[in-house]
């Protein structure tokens, strides 16, 4: 019984991952993006805090930039929240809830803005694909858009 | 004359026996022992050249791989897609639009990549429509057909689409001579001498943006305009036209259109056309074509009719137009990279004639002409005529060059490719091909620059050559490698029916042009768009339902509808939210009468449907995108006409409370 769901679920990991792993070979970065071929590096340089991508640190205002969260949720509208409630209730991916409380916000700026190579690396994300099943896809979010987003989930979380 | 009609039926039926004897009893034996080395392009590795190839009565354009003869893409250009959905959403139908309504196929035949500087420059192909006359503009950053232009006056669109060493102007010449659309045409078919013209288009192309415009018409003798090049260099200004049937028969052409042992290459001064066209030489003609354009930000085609276009009387114009003799019903009219050699294939002829281009300035200089033809001045063969390459082969068709001075013609009837140098006019080298071989491509071939390392035939006939289909067989191209003395023979590959001209480009110059990776849902103009499940709707306008609905890995928003009625017209509007290269999602609904939706991330597509029976309507997503992709689906409840059940649409909520009813 185990057994037989260890296998449809590394099945169902296959296909999911199917499309991608085409593409993680490339040497070719189509319209000029920054290449993020980092997909040989040491795993062990993985820092689970941090995650991977462009963002060591994030400052973070004491209070709620109340703007720029209103533009994190129109982003949001359009690109996240098919998949993710502002509730703790998994949709396609897991619930908004609490998420500033789990990562740090480097951490959340470096997954929105750079997902597939965290995905393959990060402990936590891959036991999380174990219960989704569907990789989050790299949504063509902008600094500008993530840091909005990361706003929105702070005032999602109670930040005043 | 009745002499040369026996001599032209001998070469005929000699060359029908040559038909099948000459076809390579072994072709293996041409392969030598390293090919599948030379061809094989590694898992995950990228090939060195792109291969666009006219999908011939598909009416598509398909997009292959060199070396390895892999097929990438098929573009949807002249013909309704199912897979696509082009043709069928209500974004793509007006792209099909003519001056006679929704025209949903066509016979493709040649393509032309956009040059500057007489080079490839990877933004554009252009792509003809044989049967109802069109041209059409593909964007090579998107692999989309962007526009798609009706030529009047037209019958028979072959000789199309050429270009000029700036992509200035696109030209199609007509292959059937008729009366003009402003003409009386209720006449008798045996009154052709009298009443049909031939007419040759020249589209302007816009630099920055490619958009075409018909700029003029040449108004010619009724003859049949068979293929075309631009001069490049110092020929630049003119453009070169093979035309048969110079006897104006119109039955029997096999015959009819056999009698006079040479036809014509028809040399026109496009640069004098545009002066009398300034000078207010041409006159404005009635006439309606449809003029098809694709916007990039609202997803959708819009087509426009036009009413009137320009024609200029070539004839009446002693200096536009001048005609060499060319040996035999020419077809292939190619013009080699320096521009000073333009090489004439009679189809029936047995050998190849290559005028020079110095040569015809100084004979239309000094008037040396053997007489006129309905108007044109007709100018002496062995003035024009730089050389003929002898014995090169029987039913030479068409040349390209690699560059190094060297050309390679096709020849149809002895089924092979022959290489002969063109200062000298000596056969260098001969291959076999398998068999009946139209046109041939070089990377580059036709161009100022080309890139003379492969050579690809594309073969009419394939009999016995790959696992068998039934009464029919795939088409087929063949690879050659041309880098050397010799040509060798790397690879068969079969292609979509049936391969006419083709183009090829190196694969860096097409793939890092710019290409789009995905539509920018924040640019997504379209009037129709959802922006995020929030903007999701269902509405009903009288008996039209607009559904605006949007897709994402892996569910459908709303998923649930109730209220649709038999008899509504129903409008799928559906965005893909997605925002990730290479993730379309499809949407298919039970019995749709149209097809598929296959939507691009950040793109907007409608399908309509009329619902005709009571009952529960499933939906789904055709494309497979993620591990929950058979999640990815929805029912609608179709209920009768007249029904009070009213609209309402859910996701994750069951709507309204009376459906558990």
């Amino acid at each position: 019984m185990n057994k037989s769901i260890l296998l449809v679920l590394s099945l169902a990991l296959a296909i999911a991952c199917g499309k991608k792993e085409a593409s993680a070979e490339d040497n070719y970065q189509p319209g000029g993006g920054e290449a993020t071929t980092e997909a040989a590096a040491d795993p062990a340089s993985y820092d689970p805090k941090r995650g991977e991508g462009k963002y060591d640190t994030v400052e973070l205002g004491a209070t709620l930039d109340q703007a720029m969260a209103t533009k994190g949720e129109e982003v949001a509208g359009v690109k996240c929240t098919s998949c993710h409630k502002m509730t703790d209730e998994k949709l396609v991916g897991p619930g908004w809830k609490g998420v500033t409380e789990r990562r740090t916000p480097q951490w959340i700026m470096n997954f929105i803005t750079n997902p597939d190579p965290m995905i393959d690396k990060d402990p936590e994300v891959q036991a999380q694909l174990e219960i989704c099943l569907v990789r989050m896809p790299n949504q063509g979010v902008s600094d500008d858009e993530a840091r909005g987003i990361l706003e929105y989930m702070r005032k999602n979380d109670g930040v005043k | 004359m009745k002499n040369k009609f026996v001599k032209a039926i001998l070469v005929i039926v000699l060359g029908s026996a040559l038909f099948t004897s000459c076809k390579p009893k072994n072709s293996g034996d041409a392969v030598s022992g390293d090919a599948a080395q030379r061809v094989y392009v590694a898992p995950g590795k990228y090939d060195e050249f792109y291969n666009f190839v006219s999908g011939g009565f598909s009416g598509q354009m398909s997009v292959y791989g060199l070396p390895s003869g892999r097929m990438l893409k098929v573009v949807p250009i002249f013909s309704q897609d199912p897979e696509s959905g082009w043709g069928f959403s209500e974004e793509t139908k007006p792209m099909l639009n003519t001056s006679e309504g929704f025209i949903p196929w066509d016979d493709q035949h040649h393509l032309e990549l956009s040059q500057t500087n007489g080079e490839v420059d990877g933004r554009w192909i252009f792509a003809n429509a044989n049967n109802t006359p069109r041209i059409a503009r593909v964007d090579l950053k998107r692999f989309k057909t962007a526009e798609i232009i009706e030529l009047p006056n037209s019958a028979g669109n072959h000789s199309s689409p050429f270009i000029t060493e700036n992509t200035e102007y696109v030209v199609a010449g007509t292959r059937f001579g008729v009366p003009g659309d402003y003409e009386n045409g209720d006449v008798p078919i045996n009154t052709y001498k009298e009443n049909f013209k031939g007419h040759i288009s020249f589209i302007k192309v816009d630099k920055e943006s490619g958009k075409m415009d018909l700029s003029f018409q040449l108004r010619l003798p009724g003859v049949n305009f068979d293929l075309s090049h631009a001069g490049k260099g110092k020929s630049h200004g003119w453009f070169f036209f093979t035309c048969y049937n110079s006897e104006q028969a119109n039955t029997l052409l096999e015959v009819n259109a056999s009698q006079r042992d040479k036809d014509f290459i028809m040399a026109v001064n496009w640069k004098k056309a545009e002066e009398y066209i300034k000078a207010g030489k041409g006159k404005i003609e009635k006439t309606k074509y449809a003029h098809n354009t694709w916007n990039d930000e609202t997803h959708t085609g819009t087509s426009v009719i036009k009413d009137e276009v320009l024609v200029l009387d070539a004839m009446a114009m002693k200096d536009i137009c001048y005609l060499m003799p060319c040996p035999k019903s020419p077809h292939g009219c190619d013009v080699d990279p320096t521009g000073e050699y333009i090489v004439g294939s009679g189809k029936l002829a047995a050998l190849i004639p290559v005028f020079s281009f110095d040569k015809m300035i100084n004979a239309i200089g000094k008037k040396d002409y053997e007489g006129d033809y309905e108007g044109i001045p007709v100018l002496k063969y062995n003035s024009v005529l730089h050389g003929e390459v002898q014995k090169p082969g029987l039913g030479p068709l068409h040349t390209e060059f690699d560059g190094k001075g060297n050309a390679y013609t096709t020849f149809f009837v002895s089924s092979e490719v022959v290489k002969w140098d063109i200062k000298t006019l000596k056969v260098l080298d001969r291959v076999p091909t398998y068999y009946s071989v139209g046109h041939l491509c070089i990377p580059g071939g036709d161009s100022k620059k080309p890139f003379g390392k492969y050579l690809i035939a594309y073969n009419k006939i394939t009999k016995d050559r790959y696992l068998p289909t039934g009464p029919e067989l795939t088409q087929s191209a063949q690879l050659y490698d041309i880098s050397g003395d010799k040509m060798q023979l790397l690879l068969d590959f079969p292609t979509i029916g049936e391969p006419h001209y083709a183009q090829a480009a190196p694969a860096d110059l097409i793939r890092n042009n710019g290409q789009l990776k995905i539509y920018d849902i924040k640019k997504n103009n379209h009037p129709r768009v959802a922006k995020g499940e929030k903007e999701t709707k269902v509405v009903r306008e009288g008996n039209k339902v607009h559904v605006y609905m949007t897709m994402v890995r892996s569910h459908f928003s709303p998923d649930n509808i109730e209220g649709i009625k038999v008899g509504d017209d129903v409008y799928f509007h559906i965005t893909n939210l997605e925002q990730d290269w290479d993730v379309p999602h499809g949407f298919s609904i039970r019995r749709a009468q149209t097809a598929e939706l296959l939507i691009m991330p950040g793109e907007t597509s409608t399908l309509n449907w009329k619902p005709t029976k009571v009952g529960i309507v499933p939906f789904y997503c055709t494309d497979f995108c993620s591990a929950l992709h058979q999640e990815m689906s929805g029912y609608i409840r179709v209920s009768p006409a007249g029904s009070n059940v009213p609209l309402s649409y859910s996701l994750g909520t069951n709507l309204p409370a009376s459906s558990t009813k």
